[in-house]
């Protein structure tokens, strides 16, 4: 075994690996903060996650046809993409939750649950719809920006892209912003309450309805979020790209546990680098027998196997069985 | 049962209806001979068979009515059009798996997610055996792939067991689990199945990969001395669409008939019990990992005979056309019938595929036609309408908007199955 060849790329896939891991983080904040509260898998979140990025995407094409793009800072864009995406797919989020979940609600766990596979199908192509129409086209890239995908050299080994610093610190303003609204205000402690039991929280002056609108539109902003930053970090989308990110952070939800939002954090964090160590050192490993397009089933066999033998997940309580 | 819901009075007494529904066979069937190539004449068809179902005709003239448009009629229209006879093949074919799929999400309550990776196991089975593929990886002196045709028939029973065999791998593991939990994993199985397809082409060459695989063995026209003796001269191209026609046709009967009879068997009451309240039912002794494990099984089985079947009809595969979309199209299709319901999974399943290859299909070529011809409508040209929008390609924005549609305004489905609806009304 090449064991200088495998520790020369380790700087790199450990940088690709967290990248991806706070990709995923982001988008599973809106399946665990859902499951939180309402106890069930919001099937329509990688969709949610899908809309932002072409949110984002739309307003790149359009700057860039009114040759704003070279004009305008980098950053600004990025603020702005941002922004926009967060409030897109924020408030799709909501509005899937009123008419395909609300009426639902207090039905046997399955019925919402196919409801949201409905929704996720319905966005897909309602998505590949109107691009078609106002595209012609539905495989969008990222224009790029020259500003973000300079790169520059930490070692000689080792360099990094601007935007890969971007997307992180991104990411971990946003979580680190999330925390302290769930944890440090009084809107996050209603929203907690509905967690602990919907009764009682309505009992005590709380607006449940509200609040669980409320938990969809974060969970849905942070997905709007995560789906520009996946936009400017592998330019490539289109309109199913969803599914295979959406399983992915569902699975770090689990592995973190689901309903607790620093277990998705680093159920993102676990996976995205197990997934990025698999992708990378499998084909290596087996000289060439099996290659990165395993990691796919990588992640799925993660799945079953937390699910089978930890349940509750890395950081999970026990989670409450509702039948 | 369900004669009462519909509000015409006079195809509910016998002999009215015997004679309204013969009418509008034999109407819609020669509506269907004079114009070939009109899909209203063939739905038309289509509608009286369902006319048929709901009607008040006494059971005995009832089935050999059922059996002289099935048997009879249908292939004769199928001569007439042949692209008829692969509909109503396809629907044979999503039948067997909407019934299946209900055994294991209408009666057991398991939602499944991956189902299609049962009718994948089935396809590909036959297709490595049936076809050159086996030689790949089985060294030549021992035997000589393809495998003769005769061989399909015993593939049919292996597919049963490779189906049910799969079935019970992946219930093992996850029987633990409950809802949400256990649909993301089948989910997850389904992808991994895929998965597999498309990349065990290397080390050893298994499937082929990405490129499929071709020629498969299609079953032996063992009938064709019988009908040279009879004085029927006809080539494969003719015979080979009524000869998977009537397959089909025999299986799905075998299929209802098991289902039916499970039903109402202990074992159908075992499952309905885990439906309603696990814990419930095991505490009234019935043993949930051997159910579950059956149903799993069960529904696995029927996935994996279909799969030998498509194999063969379609010659060649590959992993596209198990992807997850087939999987929420079955689920779909039983959702729409109704779960629980053999009849619901019927119709259900019948709607959806007609939806599909027939009237989606026609919109699109309809479209395409306005749009090359340059028609207006309300001041719209339609050949500015872009080339991307086809309305056959959005097969995945009708089962959303069934799934929806269906769990919100009519959660028991179009035929519910009575236990099913009590359930529900419940809650």
């Amino acid at each position: 075994m090449d064991l200088p060849l495998l520790l020369g790329i380790l700087p790199e896939v450990i940088l690709d690996g967290l990248i991806l891991g706070f990709m995923y983080a982001l988008i599973a904040l809106g399946y665990t903060m859902v499951y939180g509260v309402l106890e069930f898998i919001n099937f329509a979140h990688s969709e949610i996650f899908v809309v932002g990025a072409f949110v984002g995407v739309e307003i790149l094409l359009a700057l860039k046809a009114r040759e704003w793009l070279d004009v305008l800072s980098p950053f600004l864009v990025l603020l702005l993409l941002l922004a926009a995406g967060m409030a897109v797919s924020g408030l799709l989020a909501v509005t899937v939750e009123r008419v395909a979940y609300r009426p639902l609600r207090g039905k046997p766990r399955l019925i919402p649950f196919i409801s949201a596979i409905g929704v996720s199908f319905f966005l897909q192509d309602a998505i590949r719809l109107f691009e078609s129409l106002w595209r012609n086209a539905f495989n969008l890239v990222y224009p790029a920006m020259d500003q973000l995908n300079r790169r520059f050299t930490l070692t000689e080994t080792i360099d990094v892209s601007v935007k890969s610093l971007v997307v992180i610190l991104a990411a971990l303003v946003m979580l680190w912003t999330l925390h302290l609204l769930v944890n440090r205000t009084k809107l996050g402690k209603a929203i907690r309450a509905v967690a602990e039991d919907q009764a009682t929280a309505s009992l005590m002056g709380i607006n449940v309805n509200r609040m669980i609108s409320l938990t969809f539109l974060i969970g849905g902003a942070m997905g709007g979020a995560a789906g520009v930053l996946f936009g400017i970090q592998y330019s490539l989308i289109n309109p199913y790209t969803g599914f295979v990110p959406g399983i992915k952070a569902f699975t770090a939800a689990v592995l973190g546990g689901i309903g607790n939002i620093p277990g998705a954090m680093v159920g993102g964090l676990v996976l995205g680098l197990l997934e990025t160590f698999a992708a990378s050192y499998f084909s290596l490993l087996t000289h060439g027998a099996f290659g990165s397009e395993y990691k796919d089933i990588f992640a799925f066999s993660v799945l079953i196997l937390i699910l089978i033998f930890r349940p509750k997940g890395l950081l999970g309580e026990v989670v409450r069985e509702r039948t | 049962m369900s004669a009462r819901a519909f509000p015409a009075t006079l195809i509910q007494r016998p002999v009215p209806a015997a004679i309204t529904v013969m009418a509008v066979i034999a109407l819609s069937s020669y509506s269907v001979a004079h114009f070939p190539r009109s899909i209203v004449a063939f739905m038309l068809f289509q509608a009286s068979i369902l006319l048929l179902y709901f009607s008040g005709v006494t059971p005995w003239l009832k089935a050999i009515l059922a059996v002289l448009t099935l048997g009879l009629l249908m292939p004769i229209l199928g001569t007439i059009n042949g692209f008829y006879l692969e509909v109503a093949i396809q629907v044979g074919i999503f039948v067997a798996l909407a019934l299946g799929l209900n055994i294991v999400v209408g009666l057991a309550g398991l939602l499944d997610l991956g189902y299609v990776a049962f009718y994948a196991v089935g396809a590909y089975t036959w297709a490595i055996f049936g076809s050159p593929q086996a030689n790949r990886f089985i060294s030549e002196t021992t035997a000589q792939f393809p495998l003769p045709p005769e061989w399909f028939f015993v593939f049919l029973l292996l597919g049963v067991l490779t189906g049910a065999m799969t079935g019970i791998l992946l219930g093992i593991p996850v029987l633990r689990l409950r809802g949400d939990y256990l649909a993301i994993v089948t989910l997850g199985f389904g992808e991994v199945i895929r998965v597999l397809a498309n990349n065990l082409d290397k080390p050893i060459n298994l499937t082929n990969g990405p490129k499929g695989i071709t020629p498969i063995q299609r079953p032996p026209l063992f009938f064709r001395p019988v009908l040279n003796l009879m004085g029927i001269e006809a080539s494969p191209v003719t015979l080979y669409p009524l000869y998977f026609y009537f397959l089909v046709l025999f299986i799905v009967g075998v299929v209802i008939l098991v289902n039916r009879r499970l039903e109402n068997s202990h074992i159908g009451r075992a499952w309905e019990a885990i439906r309603e309240d696990e814990v419930a039912a095991q505490a009234m002794g019935v043993p949930l990992v051997r159910m579950k494990l059956l149903a799993f099984a069960c529904g696995a089985s029927f996935a994996g005979v279909m799969g030998i079947v498509f194999s063969a009809k379609q010659v060649f595969i590959n992993p596209e056309s198990f992807t997850f979309l087939e999987s929420i199209g079955v689920l779909s299709m039983v959702i729409l019938g109704g779960m629980g319901s053999i009849p619901g999974a019927i119709l259900g399943a019948s709607v959806v595929t007609i939806l599909n290859l027939q009237v989606l299909k026609g919109l699109s070529l309809w479209l395409n036609e306005l749009r090359n011809a340059g028609v207006t409508i309300l001041g719209y040209n339609l050949a500015d309408l872009p080339s991307q929008f086809e309305p056959a390609k959005y097969e995945r924005m009708i089962f959303g908007i069934i799934l929806v549609l269906m769990v919100i305004l009519r959660p028991q489905g179009i035929i519910p199955s009575r236990r099913r609806t009590r359930e529900l009304r419940e809650k």
